[in-house]
């Protein structure tokens, strides 16, 4: 019993404190984004509001109980929580019924739960199992492997469901892998996969591949500043680029300019590769997989945009990408979401005088896009405010994760701290139109009761384990 | 491992980094840039026009002329229709397939969300039938507007009527927005900004769906609409009617004017036409119609007709004769009848042995001999010209004379410098303009101009400015309407010629118990029938009424335009025609004189 008195004593405060502003404040949105002058009892659970309330007095609850039992309870258990997640993920595969275009929701009784929300905290905590068992290593194929289906399994299963939004949550755990020594290169990697990714959609394949030789000529040029070599490597490229240009032009224009200048740098690289390989020059080496890559990354990325996106989600990524605009299109959500925002001032409209947000102009406006009724009624000084606590709390989940002596208590708290902020940085993102809309909520201020629960979920396991940080429970690897 | 703790704080700054994204883009989207407040203004805020009722037109007499009827607009938001019945839809409305889709093609190339007029100005009667359908319609609403309607169906010339703004109108003020009404002649054009009132403005909170939901700002912001200010005229009602009763199915203009003030009683020109026609729904399709008869019933002939005055031009070729010297009381012409040089006389009567005898027979050798010897009194042709038209000029004619009337026009005064350009300078003399003496040749005027004469004689050398308007509510009238205008011939000189024009008056157009003056014309016509006119007042002494009648072909003066012009007179003074005079009244009532091959010519009464 002594024991449990040390954990109130050792319950980071601060943490429990800015988890109770953010749902408050959230609350108070929710009322305002509802607010009708008929409907003005708090406690009306015919309303949103309303309900909303019950979901934070339950979330209290369950806060109460994960503070109440042992640590060792959610180590041990952690495989069974994941499993019994994808099971559920299953399920709803099989029985749940499409709401909002999705198949996610799980009816029991009259309660309607979203097992997605809750795959989040189980897959945090099988990760933290996972990588401070014994014999996890970064640099060993079969635990790097493991690890990915941890984490993709899940994500697999719930785009399955129709919720693409949902399931790129998971790619947040690439910081919490990176934490625990992931090479670097992974991260520029996926940094230089999205920005060829977004060029790929905004420029012509041709456009693109020119700039990319270009830049291949560039990296050559400044890589090895010996001027023979460059000018052998550029001959290599650009030989067969005017060749193919050459031959097309002998049969009468048969190909299109792109295919051909795309064939002939292609050709091009192989010969540099080769000639590269022979005079071991490794930086072109690099540059020449770096070149063939790229253009075949490009390719790819237009067959997969074309092919194995649905369309809505195509018109997003053109929206946001400034490829196509009509504000009373699907470009609306975001347009309104803007105004709303922007309407908003330094000090905004003050609480419950919003009107973007009060008629309906935004649409999800509750959960979603809460954020709107935030810039809207609050203004920048709002904003600022609700950016600036969601920070601290980060920047505090992160303090809290790296003080922790347990590698399974470290690891489920960078869970914690990544998946709030890619929630939050989609989110926000998404509503002043810097982000596709991608349908995910605001950690503690969307309208939902298993978001909420499953947020709620999972910080307090961590606040649980922060609290009971100095105990010495089961784990493999130590700091 | 140390290593990768430093890794937390790359983590730290990729969180940072993106708060800082965010807050560096909201500030710029909250505070610096105002446009997302322009269309968060634009997207709850609609603005409802509130229309106001357009002033109430009275007679002289306090009795109502025009006044206001609810007329319904059917409006269409793109955006919130739904599939509807669309055959019941247009038998409910009277409208074809096609122009409802050509409507609602018209709406969404507009907008998408904010209402547009679909079909204008539905009767209360179709509307009453509608309205218990139209929850069926989702998407259509209702607006009401006001629209003229008139207590019978006279003075639609001088009333002038009302009708959507043009481009043109839109760009000389910006108070008018397109589908605005606005009046295009008559009192409507004249009285448009005393008569139209003030547009309101009532803003409305919209939701998404344009449903409204409250006052904007409790309606502090709202502007009220301000009714448009009742106006009385000057015309009497019972005097018009029944002139335009007299002037069914002619061709031709009447002027009565209260010589004591200048104030219009009656303005009608024929062919008439019910105002009522130009108003709502109907209007286009009967505007175009009457723009296309061929008998002109648009043309105001009473404030635009160039006529020549003919005979009754006598009076003023008289007076300027005395005023000038260039005749006295007992001047004698010899008149040889049909022999007559250079112009024959048409009348049989004896030789006017004095001015009051020329008048009164309208002897055109008198008035020959009177236009010579004023030309001739100057030192040249063209001095002695100038003299008499500055005359001519004084009584009005030549001139605007009023600005109380909308499109009226100058007529034509014919200028030193136009005879100049026809016969050259120094080659033309009193013989060669000879025709204006009796009021022929180059010489056109306006009913309303010779009804003024009519006043200057009556009042004996004055006249004040012609108007219609008697009252405006809240506002006063024009200054210069009782400013008194001297025509230059001395007091005297009007007895002898008022005299002749007593004793002129004879049977048809004879008044028991009235004595009063008048002056016939028959003007030569080119192209058919001669016109008559006739230009009198009553009583001689104080007289209460000047009136011009014009009737296009009908012959002699004598013939319609007299007992026309003695029945106005009657009617005015009397209340009542005298029942000896009842089948005058009648036959002038059922003349037709716009077919010429039916007009009977009865009375060859002498001019």
């Amino acid at each position: 019993m002594a024991q449990r008195n040390n954990i109130w004593a050792n319950i980071d405060w601060i943490t429990v404190g800015l988890y109770l502003l953010l749902v408050l404040m959230g609350w108070l949105n929710i009322y305002a984004a509802v607010y009708d002058a008929g409907h003005q009892s708090i406690f009306d659970i015919s309303q949103r509001y309303g309900k909303q309330l019950i979901w934070i007095g339950a979330a209290l609850l369950i806060a109460l109980v994960i503070m109440v039992i042992e640590t060792n309870f959610y180590v041990f258990f952690s495989y069974i929580f994941y499993g019994a997640m994808i099971l559920l993920l299953l399920l709803v595969l099989v029985v749940a019924k499409e709401i909002n275009g999705a198949r996610s929701w799980l009816s029991i009784g009259g309660l309607r739960l979203q097992p997605s929300e809750f795959a989040k905290f189980a897959t945090a905590l099988a990760l933290a199992r996972y990588m401070s068992t014994f014999d996890f290593s970064m640099k060993n194929i079969k635990s790097l492997f493991m690890l990915a289906l941890v984490i993709f399994l899940p994500a697999a299963l719930i785009v399955l469901q129709n919720d693409t939004g949902s399931a790129l949550v998971y790619f947040s755990f690439v910081l919490v892998l990176f934490r625990e020594g992931l090479s670097g290169l992974f991260l520029f990697l996926g940094t230089l996969i999205a920005v060829l990714f977004v060029l790929a959609l905004i420029m012509a394949n041709f456009t693109l591949i020119l700039v990319l030789l270009i830049a291949a000529l560039v990296m050559f040029l400044v890589l090895n500043p010996k001027i023979s070599q460059f000018v052998r490597v550029s001959f290599f490229l650009l030989v067969p680029v005017a060749l193919a240009v050459l031959v097309n032009l002998m049969l009468g224009n048969k190909f299109e300019w792109a295919d051909i200048i795309l064939a002939g740098s292609l050709l091009g690289a192989v010969i540099t590769l080769v000639y590269a390989i022979r005079a071991r020059i490794r930086n072109y080496i690099i540059i020449a997989v770096f070149f063939m890559g790229a253009v075949l990354f490009t390719l790819s990325v237009d067959y997969g945009f074309n092919n194995l996106l649905e369309p809505h989600q195509q018109v997003r990524i053109n929206e946001l990408l400034g490829i196509e605009s009509n504000p009373y299109g699907a470009g609306y959500h975001v347009n309104q979401s803007k105004i709303a925002i922007g309407s908003g001032g330094m000090w905004g409209k003050g609480y419950l005088n919003g009107t973007q947000t009060k008629f309906n102009f935004v649409p999800e406006q509750d959960t979603d896009f809460i954020f709107c009724t935030v810039g809207e009624e609050w203004g920048f000084a709002g904003t600022f405010v609700v950016i600036g606590l969601f920070l601290a709390l980060f920047i505090r989940l992160v303090w809290l994760a790296e003080r922790q002596r347990s590698v399974f208590s470290r690891i489920y708290g960078y869970s914690v701290a990544v998946i709030l902020f890619f929630h939050f940085a989609v989110n926000i993102g998404m509503t002043i139109g810097i982000m596709p809309v991608i349908g995910i909520p605001l950690p503690f201020f969307s309208y939902g009761g298993s978001s909420l629960w499953s947020f709620t979920i999972l910080l307090f396991i961590f606040i649980r384990l922060d609290a009971s940080r100095m105990e010495n429970f089961r784990d493999s690897r130590n700091v | 491992m140390n290593d990768l703790t430093k890794r937390s704080y790359v983590i730290v700054l990729v969180f940072v980094l993106v708060a800082l994204i965010f807050i560096v883009k909201l500030f710029r989207l909250q505070v610096m840039d105002p446009t997302y407040k322009q269309y968060a203004t634009n997207n709850v805020l609609r603005e409802v026009v509130q229309y106001p009722a357009r002033g109430l037109i009275y007679d002289r007499n306090g009795e109502l002329l025009v006044y206001n009827k609810t007329a319904y607009d059917l409006l269409i938001t793109p955006r919130e229709v739904k599939q509807f019945d669309t055959t019941m839809f247009c038998n409910l409305l009277e409208i074809t397939r096609k122009d409802l889709e050509e409507g609602i093609q018209k709406a969404k190339s507009y907008s998408w969300y904010k209402p547009s007029i679909l079909i204008k100005q539905i009767s209360p009667e179709n509307y009453a039938v509608l309205q218990e359908q139209l929850y069926k319609f989702e998407g259509f609403h209702s607006q009401s507007r006001t629209l003229r309607e008139y207590s019978a169906p006279i003075a639609a010339h001088a009333l002038g009527y009302v009708g959507e703004v043009t481009g043109g109108d839109l760009e000389k003020d910006p108070y008018y927005k397109s589908g605005d009404y606005i009046g295009i002649s008559g009192i409507e054009k004249i009285y448009e900004k005393q008569l139209r009132g003030t547009k309101g403005i009532k803003k409305n909170l919209v939701d998404v769906h344009n449903r409204i939901q409250g006052s904007y700002r409790l309606g502090r912001e709202d502007i009220p609409a301000q009714i448009g200010s009742n106006i009385t005229t000057t015309i009497d009602l019972k005097l018009q009617q029944y002139a335009e009763i007299l002037f069914q199915n002619k061709k031709g203009a009447v002027v009565a004017i209260e010589p004591s003030t200048g104030e219009v009683l009656a303005l009608l020109s024929a062919p008439l036409y019910d105002p009522g026609l130009l108003v709502g729904r109907v209007r286009g399709k009967n505007y175009a119609e009457l723009l296309a008869d061929s008998l002109k019933p648009l043309f105001n002939r009473a404030l635009q007709a160039k006529y020549p005055p003919g005979s009754t031009f006598k009076t003023i070729t008289a007076l300027i004769g005395l005023q000038t010297q260039a005749i006295n009381t007992s001047t004698h012409f010899t008149c040889n009848g049909p022999a007559s040089t250079p112009i024959k006389c048409t009348h049989n009567h004896v030789t006017p042995t004095n001015v009051l005898e020329g008048i009164r027979e309208s002897c055109n050798p008198f008035m020959w001999n009177t236009f010579r010897s004023i030309i001739g009194k100057y030192r040249t042709s063209a001095e002695g010209f100038s003299v008499w038209r500055e005359f001519v000029r004084s009584f009005g004619i030549g001139t605007i004379l009023s600005s109380d009337f909308a499109n009226a026009l100058k007529g034509d005064l014919p200028t030193e410098d136009m005879y100049n350009r026809i016969y050259g300078t120094g080659h033309w003399n009193a013989l060669t303009i000879r025709s204006l003496a009796i009021g022929q040749g180059e010489l056109g005027v306006t009913p309303l101009q010779m009804a003024n004469v009519a006043s200057v004689v009556a009042n004996r050398g004055f006249y004040y400015e012609p108007h219609i308007v008697k009252a405006v509510e809240g506002d006063t009238i024009r200054s210069s309407f009782k400013m008194k205008h001297e025509v230059g011939i001395e007091e005297q000189h009007f007895e002898p010629i008022i005299e002749g024009m007593r004793q002129s008056i004879k049977g048809a157009y004879l008044l028991p118990g009235i004595e009063y003056c008048g002056k016939t014309g028959t003007i030569q016509n080119n192209q058919g029938l001669e016109h008559g006119a006739f230009e009198a007042f009553a009583p001689k002494e104080e007289p209460h009424i000047a009136v011009f009648v014009y009737v296009e072909n009908s012959k002699w003066g004598a013939s319609y335009a007299a007992p026309i012009a003695s029945l106005i007179i009657e009617k005015y003074l009397n209340d009542t025609i005298a029942s000896n005079r009842h089948y005058i009244e009648e036959r002038m009532i059922n003349t037709n004189l716009l077919d010429p091959n039916k007009i009977v010519i009865t009375d060859g009464a002498a001019e």
